[in-house]
């Protein structure tokens, strides 16, 4: 399997360290919800299709990416950068955003 | 049908091997069942000859997407063991070994159980020290476990690398002589049978694509081949859970699933008369009784539900292979494949009532459900029939993860590609 880094282009996956379901999202530190935490732990999507994943570049730019891969053929339909995509974890900006 | 004996199968011998019957019936489904299972794996057929053995719920259909034993039950490398460090796994799988003990003769099928032992390899001081622990938390809930020095270690297994000069040079090892192996096929075909002679309907080319629902209530499955209904519907479908669950509406569960691909070698002449794992790596071999080298190593790591592998993992499997056995080299792979894995958050397994009303889930099996096979079985049927878990599979359910009382054998912690 071939993953297309943004900065650094077709590389193996060998080079890659998957970091997993890219659909949760870390719950405000500061939140005492425990419904919510543990959604975050241990909760996934697992489907058979389109999944949103992170992948880390371990091997080369090493820049987290948020990547679509279709689990059942690993055909891969889009990778970014994870900093472009979707809501910063609470208490992080937005790359580039006025502290 | 008649009971397998050597005088019946001399009698077919005599008469040309016309008579045979089918092993188990190919009925059509009904329109209602006691309970449905979905999934005729080793888990869903185990569970339907155990409500029917056991608890006398005779009125099960099991049903199969593709035909008996096509998914994991026919894909594992065979190995049965107990050797765990936390109590609630070792009493379970310790209830599993004892049942395969017993389980050619009351299945009166040959699942040519094999207590062969399996041996753990340790490569540093501080792993035999870790390997000691596992042992003795194992003699002390009552099962074998036996340290073994290097010189003992290259006595048992004579093509080892037992020199220091070996990539990995071994210090030693935990031997289990009760583990061993057994032909995972026939274990399928025996239970199917033994769960079809006591009146269970086992239904193959049957997918589920919905349940059917009351409200919260799971009243039954619509199919390829129509609608079930059911007072209770249990799912043991390992790899594809996810799948299923989100036919129900359940899109999020503790459950990853990932490809795990097995190798097999050219025949060989008997040279390894036991299962080995490296310990530096994730590597395990065994040699079946034609010959042919049963091994496999790490998952893919990624979720997967493609049933083949990638081959950065084949390239890892063949060099810790050849970190133990060097003279293995030459030694061509005959085929490989790969089954998708039902990886939860720790490692262990879930056999639990609901979580819907009328539902029933056996899943998490990782890639440890083989050996499990009768036990799940035995534990499912037990919390089916009662609605209530039996003591062996009390722990293993679904809202440990909320609790707090996760049951992490390796330590790891919610990354299920590493368990």
């Amino acid at each position: 399997m071939l993953i297309t880094c943004p900065y650094c282009g077709p590389r193996d996956v060998s080079e890659f360290a998957y970091q997993g379901d890219g659909n949760r999202t870390r719950p405000d530190p500061a939140s005492t919800d425990p419904e919510a935490w543990n959604a975050y732990v241990y909760d996934r999507l697992n489907p058979a299709g389109l999944h949103n994943e992170i992948w880390q570049h371990a091997g080369g730019c090493r820049a987290h990416l948020a990547v679509v891969r279709d689990t059942l053929t690993h055909e891969i339909s889009s990778v970014r950068f994870a900093r472009e995509h979707g809501a910063p974890a609470h208490g992080r900006r937005k790359p580039g955003a006025k502290a | 049908m008649a009971e397998y004996s050597a005088f019946s199968l001399l009698k077919n011998a005599l008469s040309g091997n016309r008579d045979w019957k089918p092993a188990w019936r190919k009925p059509s489904p009904k329109a209602s069942y006691d309970v449905v299972i979905i999934g005729g794996g080793g888990h869903g057929l185990s569970t339907a000859y155990y409500l029917a053995k056991e608890f006398g719920i005779t009125n099960v259909a099991v049903l199969e997407k593709g035909y008996l034993g096509s998914g994991n039950v026919g894909r594992n490398t065979t190995a049965v063991r107990s050797n765990y460090l936390l109590p609630q796994n070792t009493r379970f799988y310790e209830h599993s070994m004892k049942m395969w003990e017993n389980l050619s003769h009351d299945l009166n099928y040959n699942v040519m159980f094999s207590q062969r032992g399996v041996l753990n390899l340790a490569h540093t001081p501080g792993q035999l020290d870790d390997l000691a622990r596992k042992g003795n938390a194992m003699r002390h809930l009552g099962v074998d476990a036996e340290l073994m020095t290097p010189a003992e270690i290259g006595r048992r297994v004579p093509g080892l690398d037992m020199s220091q000069q070996a990539r990995f040079p071994i210090y030693g090892g935990l031997m289990q002589e009760r583990a061993g192996t057994a032909r995972h096929d026939a274990v399928a075909w025996g239970y199917a049978r033994g769960a079809d002679r006591r009146g269970v309907d086992i239904i193959e080319n049957c997918e589920v694509t919905g349940f059917l629902r009351d409200g919260d209530r799971v009243t039954g499955v619509s199919t390829s081949r129509g609608e079930i209904r059911a007072r209770k519907v249990a799912v043991a479908v390992a790899g594809s859970t996810g799948r299923v669950m989100q036919l129900a509406g359940i899109d999020r569960m503790p459950i990853e699933s990932h490809v795990l691909q097995a190798f097999v070698s050219e025949s060989l002449k008997p040279f390894l008369d036991t299962v080995l794992t490296f310990g530096m790596g994730h590597f395990y071999v065994g040699q079946s009784d034609k010959g042919g080298l049963v091994y496999g190593g790490d998952l893919d790591g990624y979720n997967s539900y493609a049933q083949r592998g990638s081959l950065p993992i084949v390239e890892e499997v063949m060099s810790e292979m050849l970190a133990l056995f060097p003279s293995l080299a030459p030694v061509r792979v005959l085929r490989s494949w790969g089954g998708v894995c039902d990886m939860s958050m720790d490692g262990s397994p879930i056999i639990t009532t609901g979580p819907l009303p009328g539902m029933y889930l056996n899943c998490g099996w990782c890639y440890g459900g083989f050996k499990a096979t009768p036990a799940s079985g035995f534990c499912f049927a037990h919390t089916i029939a009662k609605d209530a878990p039996h003591e062996f599979n009390a722990p293993f359910t679904l809202d440990r993860f909320s609790r707090g009382t996760v049951i992490d054998d390796k330590g790891q912690g919610p990354t299920p590609r590493m368990h």
